[in-house]
């Protein structure tokens, strides 16, 4: 399931929209995405779906740190995703995708899906 | 077709009760009608605590039994009636009314009586036995009238006696024939040590010398030791031992024992068949034990005989430690060195009163073993000596060591091997107890506080006298682990919940920023964020989707509803005490049919709506709202229902109005953030239909007031609340609820329920008492404050979102899309009702969470 997305950044809400360290869900491209505004106002979007129980609820997590990597807590079952780059902190083979994001004259916009970095 | 069989217990005394809790506990009733015979008044109590009636005064304190009756029906307890003869013929007894029931089997469970040697003048009204609380009742009667009252016995039960005489204000004398106090426990040095300690409390003591005669005209007046020795006194209470009480089995044509007592094998079974014996009744193999835990054992046996199991008696540990009018004092093992080649080692310290003695014998590999000991004045080594001889291990090169005064730093555990027993009362091992620590117990999860531990093996549940080796046993299977015991929440606060509790009084911090910022570190997480939310709401009770707190809630307070697994919700209006007038049931199901709803009837007593998907949450509020309802916080760590019986109003047995009741207490607590949820029940009678000693809190009616039960649980592991306060007016029992709900929110770990944190506090529910109803911390009038700050500050959660658009902007599936329902939702039908549809791929049956899900990469 490669969803084919537009090179184009969307417009999804306004960065004051968005609560500290809490999520927000938006449709882009027909795809759920979880919009995160860490408390320094960075701003990072992850696939809102949760692998483990299969829902799409990662938007309506706990945000929080561990270590200094930020992280949202499923509501589900408290499964911890690295806001950055979606790679799921209690299972290495597990991750959600995670998309680029940029706030321009206060517009958050999510833009295209980040390759996973064989490194990460 | 299978035949019901009887069984007959003889005796409702600890033992007797204990064979029928384990009874019923083991499945043994699915087979048998249980008569059990009784005659004293009132079902058994502790009799070991005998002396603790004259403290806490009340009978109903001393009852294994308050409900005065066991809650399964195939159980019936005939009290102030007693068994006449036995026909082992026929397989019947006679009971003292005069009615005839036949037995499959027939349990003699009929105690000792004591036993009071033939001094002349022992008829004299004046002269006491040390048994029962009716004893106990006569004894206080007479020191009313008196000034000077003697003990004719030093045993373990006359220095128990010699406690109440002080305690009733006499000056107290001990007459004991042997040479030193507790002569089958302690030797002449510890006996000595004793007779110090206990002559600093104004009791005299006379060993060596037996009673002449007790004189008096009409009642006694004084008494004549054989010394020719007079003591003037008006009260003799006589506790020179114990015999058994096998009357019944003689007159049967039972076989007995030489020394008296119903002579039985292992199986606890006596010369006829369909006849056992269990407590200081039987004498197994020809011996008698009085003491409570062999009986315990014994019961457990024969219970175990009738389900055709293998359990034998085959002797028991007859070590004990008390506190003899608060005189530590133990005994155990071969005390009394009669072991070939027996080596003793004494520490004793005559101006602390201190005397400790170890028995020890050489190895043949040159170590030495532990065979047993004496301790008084400070037994605290017991818990760790005990275990050491009953496993044989070869002790510390200096085993000195182990009685002599601890050096600081000095906590070291001598490693116990694994076959230890470490609990002697419940018979627990030190490999049971770290199986209870690494890997769990049957279907539960590795323990990782003592409280934990206490529930799944029982370790330390019963005397607490190994609860610090117990401790030490969960902290070393910890360090082996390589966990650290760390009481910190988790990485962002090293600090209890307690400790951040009292850092918000303390500050008056509101919010997480400053808190974290101050006394923590990072941003936070999933464990301390909730822990925060739920410290915040209690102190201060603001609204949780405050701006200060909404980013703190979890799962299901972030959105004042339940997440189930499809990610839509469910919702539960609240109904106080279970009561609905029609007009309100019908409003509930016009919302669910127009929102095409699930419903359930929750165990609570309330009406569950599932299916809502987060957007439709608020219409769904309003609807509710509007009808009188408000949020029944189903999803907060928070009272969640106190559930109600019928109650007076209609019950033909009620006794007082429990509906009305549950209702008030209800409303009261509503909305009452904790560390974990809370439930309430209040019964109208002793019936007891409401459950309400599975909750938290728990109110069932008596003729004369409320009895106030405590620290209850339902769930995975269950627990019985306790009785905190009896008879108690609606205003008293108010009070102690605000205090001892306060007092739990200010002190409990995070997701602590009550059940755990009693059992966890430093005396238990004792201490609970001594803060809640006796105020032995001055805190009441605090506590109370706090709850009445909470109960004015209440407002309905559900209202006050739908009043405030900021509060609503978060109820929308997406925040680019407001109007376009999450398109993964989608339900079938079953029953007539809807149904989350399960993902294509979702294994059927239970989810695994540890499974791994590959992710299949795609190609850039």
């Amino acid at each position: 399931m490669t969803p084919s997305l537009g090179q184009e950044w969307q417009p999804v809400c306004r960065l004051d929209d968005l609560e500290v360290e809490r999520g927000a869900a938006a449709l882009v491209h027909g795809q759920a995405v979880a919009i995160f505004r860490t408390h320094d106002d960075q701003v990072f979007a992850l696939g809102n779906h949760d692998p483990f129980s299969r829902v799409s609820v990662l938007a309506r997590g706990i945000v929080g740190s561990r270590g200094d990597v930020d992280f949202v807590a499923s509501p589900m079952h408290k499964h911890a995703f690295d806001l950055r780059t979606g790679r799921c902190l209690d299972d290495e083979h597990v991750w959600v995708a995670s998309y680029d994001v940029r706030v321009v004259d206060g517009v958050v916009q999510v833009g295209r899906r980040q390759e996973r970095r064989a490194s990460a | 077709m299978y035949q019901r069989r009887t069984l007959v217990v003889a005796g409702h005394g600890m033992v007797g009760h204990r064979f029928v809790q384990a009874a019923i506990e083991r499945g043994l009733t699915e087979t048998h009608d249980i008569l059990v015979v009784g005659e004293e008044p009132r079902p058994a109590y502790d009799r070991v605590a005998l002396t603790s009636y004259f403290g806490a005064g009340s009978a109903e304190e001393l009852s294994l039994l308050p409900a005065g009756r066991y809650d399964d029906p195939r159980v019936r307890l005939r009290l102030g009636t007693s068994i006449t003869s036995v026909d082992t013929e026929g397989r019947t007894v006679l009971l003292s009314d005069g009615v005839r029931v036949g037995y499959d089997a027939l349990v003699l469970a009929t105690g000792a009586a004591p036993f009071v040697p033939p001094v002349p003048g022992r008829d004299l009204p004046g002269c006491f036995v040390y048994r029962t609380i009716e004893d106990l009742d006569a004894i206080r009667d007479a020191s009313a009238r008196a000034t000077t009252g003697v003990v004719v016995g030093g045993g373990l039960l006359g220095l128990e006696a010699a406690n109440a005489l002080v305690q009733l204000g006499l000056e107290t004398h001990v007459v004991e024939m042997a040479p030193r106090l507790m002569p089958v426990q302690l030797d002449e040095a510890g006996g000595r040590t004793l007779v110090r300690h206990i002559e600093k409390l104004g009791v005299t003591v006379h060993t060596g010398t037996a009673t002449g005669a007790i004189t008096g005209d009409g009642g006694v007046e004084g008494l004549t030791l054989a010394d020719g020795t007079t003591l003037e006194t008006q009260v003799v209470v006589f506790s020179a031992g114990i015999r058994p009480r096998d009357q019944l089995a003689r007159d049967a044509g039972i076989a007995v024992a030489e020394r008296g007592g119903v002579l039985v094998d292992e199986q606890c079974r006596s010369s006829d068949p369909h006849v056992y014996a269990v407590g200081e009744c039987a004498a197994p193999g020809g011996r008698m034990y009085g003491l409570v835990a062999p009986g315990y054992s014994m019961a457990e046996v024969v219970v175990d005989a009738l389900l055709d199991g293998a359990g034998t008696f085959t002797g028991a540990d007859m070590s004990t430690k008390l506190k003899l009018l608060g005189v530590d004092v133990a005994s155990f093992g071969d005390a009394f060195a009669t072991t070939q080649g027996a080596l003793e080692l004494v520490f004793a310290d005559a101006v602390a009163g201190v005397y400790k003695k170890l028995v020890v014998s050489e190895t043949e590999q040159g170590s030495y073993r532990l065979l047993g000991g004496i301790l008084v004045g400070d037994a605290t080594a017991y818990g760790v000596l005990r275990p050491m001889v009953s496993s044989g291990m070869a002790l510390p090169d200096n085993p000195e060591e182990l009685i002599l005064p601890a050096r600081s730093g000095q906590g070291a555990q001598p490693g116990l091997p694994d076959e230890a027993v470490v609990c002697s009362c419940n018979n627990v091992t030190k490999a049971a107890i770290r199986t209870a620590v690494t890997s769990g117990t049957g279907e539960r999860e590795p323990c990782a506080d003592l409280s934990c531990v206490k529930s799944c093996t029982r370790a330390g549940s019963t005397c607490g006298s190994c609860v610090p080796v117990v401790k030490n046993i969960i902290d070393e299977r910890f360090a082996a682990l390589g966990k650290v015991v760390d009481k910190g929440l988790c990485e962002h606060f090293a600090l209890t919940r307690q400790e951040l509790f009292d850092l918000v009084a303390v500050h008056g911090y509101r919010r997480f920023d400053d808190l974290v910022e101050a006394h923590g570190r990072g941003r936070g997480c999933e464990v301390c964020k909730p822990v925060v939310a739920s410290i915040l709401a209690s102190q201060f009770n603001g609204h949780v989707l405050g701006a200060e707190t909404v980013a703190l809630q979890d799962t299901n307070d972030a959105y004042l509803a339940n997440i189930q697994r499809n990610g839509t919700y469910s919702v539960v209006p609240r109904i106080p005490g279970g009561e609905i007038t029609p007009d309100k049931l019908i409003v509930i199901g016009e919302v669910a049919r127009d929102f095409n709803l699930y419903t359930k009837i929750t165990g609570g007593q309330r009406i569950d709506l599932f299916g809502a998907r987060m957007e439709q949450l608020p219409a769904i509020w309003r609807r509710l709202v509007d009808a009188g309802f408000e949020s029944g916080h189903a999803y907060g760590k928070s009272l969640r229902t106190v559930k109600s019986c019928v109650g007076s109003t209609w019950c033909r047995f009620g006794v007082q109005d429990s509906v009305g009741l549950a209702i008030a207490l209800e409303l009261r607590y509503r909305g009452l953030r904790s560390p974990h949820k809370l439930k309430g029940g209040v019964s109208g009678c002793a019936r007891e239909c409401a459950e309400a000693r599975g909750k938290d809190f728990g109110v069932i009616a008596t003729e004369k007031g409320w009895n106030l039960y405590v620290g209850g649980n339902g769930g995975a592991t269950p627990a019985h609340a306790q009785l905190l306060a009896g008879d108690l007016d609606t205003h008293e029992l108010v009070r102690y609820l605000d205090r001892f709900l306060m007092y739990y929110i200010r002190t409990a770990d995070r997701l602590q329920r009550t059940s755990t944190w009693v059992a966890a506090l430093d005396g238990g529910l004792d201490r609970v008492r001594a803060v809640v109803v006796d105020d032995e911390l001055g805190l009441g009038a605090e506590l109370e404050e706090a709850m009445a700050r909470h109960i004015g500050s209440y407002e309905d959660e559900w209202r006050a979102t739908l009043e405030d658009p900021e509060k609503l902007s978060r109820f929308v599936s997406f925040v680019n899309a407001p109007d376009t329902p999450d398109p993964s939702i989608s339900f079938t039908t079953e029953r007539g009702q809807i149904q989350p549809t399960v993902p294509d791929d979702r294994p059927a049956g239970p989810v695994l969470l540890a499974a791994t899900i590959g992710v299949r990469r795609t190609e850039p």
